[in-house]
């Protein structure tokens, strides 16, 4: 337990403040993966055939993809393409992305993926009713969309976005590759440096099944309080 | 765009193919047993369906990383592991990865089968009993086929996550795919080459692995 302690004694504030990291980039990554989600959500089901085959590539190779090869796409061609897109503008200097906005973006867009299918399938299950009740009424296309599909999109969703939101807390421990100090990388340095990697690693795990179990019940509330009028 | 680094990579990418095919091979096997074996226990309300649900809790509220390093690295400690024969499988980073891609598949296969055991249709299991068919053979030749043809499209995005989650061997010195992958963008700083030749490889495996599962559900859907 004294390798617990915390101060310089031990290794409690480090990892706490490492548990911090992981939710951060976990919530980082989760609203990225929902700006993702939103763009193409309406993409995978709009008439156009051109646009759909955009929606149904992203969400098909990210999702075939090891998790691990879109960190490496990002941490090694991250700096490389914000370089090459700077050159156009005129900026030749080198330009270094820090990890935590290269692992939050990856995993975003991972989770955008699954996100784009929860939204695709919560729209799906609306009831046709509400689509055309508002297109008599003669409401304008936002309203239509922020007032009514919305709302009835995000209470369907709730269930399968906490798969989601698993997902992506248990994606974020291979962002440790890239060197940002979460949970992961924390405990490989203390591993590391007391020659007792068994300790920490299951110390590691037993911190993501407290965010996993917490988070859980988070949303089981949220669930609650979203379906009172069913 | 380097075509030239595409067309040499692929082979060398190819042969990682072979290990990514092996690991997954391997750890589906186990993980089908030991999964149908949890399952099993999870039926009953005991206290071993108790540890059955702990052990699936755990596997699938923690990384697949945070497993595999558990055993490569933390399991080296242990005296019980490093001074028997047991020493052989684990200081081997290949059984290392097998074992836990086995276990987590294990937890994951044991929710989908539990899954499936639950919503069997209570008839067929009283015709059975009316048609006088021992509980042994109704449980060996009604109940499991039916849970396994129900369970085939959950299990089918089991194996593609597995497949995915076979990378990670990479992480503990296996140059799998990824491994080489990773491998071959440090030494030419070409990422996106790479990752289109290495993705591709494994859009292919996961396309394939897709329509043999949706061939099977035809196959045995009761409709034909």
């Amino acid at each position: 337990m004294d390798l617990l302690a915390f101060g310089k004694t031990g290794w409690g504030d480090e990892l706490f403040v490492a548990a911090l990291m992981t939710i951060a980039v976990s919530i980082t990554a989760m609203l990225i993966g929902f700006i993702f989600a939103l763009i193409f959500t309406p993409l995978k089901l709009s008439k156009n055939k051109f646009l759909n085959l955009i929606a149904n590539s992203y969400t098909t190779v990210i999702r075939g993809v090891p998790e691990l090869l879109v960190i490496y796409l990002f941490f090694f061609g991250g700096s490389g393409a914000l370089m090459y897109v700077a050159s156009i503008f005129g900026y030749y200097e080198y330009i270094e992305i820090n990890a935590f906005i290269t692992g939050s973006v990856a995993i975003g867009i991972i989770s955008g993926a699954y996100s784009t299918e929860v939204f695709r399938g919560a729209i799906q299950s609306i009831d046709k009713g509400q689509f055309e009740a508002s297109k008599v009424l003669g409401f304008k296309k936002h309203i239509h969309f922020f007032k009514i599909i919305m709302p009835q999109m995000l209470r369907l969703s709730i269930p399968n976005l906490s798969n989601v939101w698993q997902i992506t807390l248990k994606d974020t421990s291979l962002i440790s590759v890239t060197g940002l100090v979460e949970i992961m990388r924390q405990s490989y340095i203390a591993a590391g440096s007391t020659r007792d990697p068994l300790f920490f690693y299951s110390f590691a795990a037993v911190l993501y099944l407290a965010l996993t179990f917490l988070s859980m019940q988070l949303i089981n509330r949220l669930e609650l309080k979203y379906n009172k009028g069913y | 765009m380097d075509i030239d680094l595409i067309i040499t990579s692929f082979p060398k990418l190819i042969g990682g193919a072979l290990i990514t095919l092996k690991l997954l091979s391997a750890s589906m096997f186990f993980g089908i047993f030991i999964g149908l074996f949890f399952a099993i226990l999870r039926i009953r309300n005991n206290f071993l369906s108790k540890i059955a649900y702990a052990y699936s809790y755990i596997f699938r509220g923690t990384p697949l990383l945070v497993q595999i390093f558990i055993i490569y690295y933390g399991f080296a400690e242990i005296d019980l592991i490093r001074k028997t024969f047991l020493w052989e499988a684990f200081k081997e980073p290949y059984w290392c990865a097998i074992i836990a891609f086995a276990l987590n598949t294990g937890a994951y296969t044991s929710e989908i089968l539990r899954s499936a055991f639950e919503t069997i249709k209570i008839g067929y299991i009283e015709a059975g009993k009316s048609l006088g068919i021992s509980k042994k053979l109704i449980f060996y030749k009604i109940q499991i086929p039916i849970a396994i043809k129900q369970s085939l499209p959950a299990y089918g995005n089991e194996i593609i996550l597995m497949l995915k989650g076979t990378s990670l061997a990479s992480t503990v010195t296996l140059m799998d795919i990824t491994g080489i992958a990773k491998y071959i963008i440090s030494t030419t700083f070409k990422p996106i080459e790479v990752f289109i030749v290495a993705g591709s490889i494994y859009l292919f495996m996961t396309f394939i692995i897709h329509n043999v599962i949706k061939f099977l559900e035809r196959k045995y859907s009761f409709n034909n």
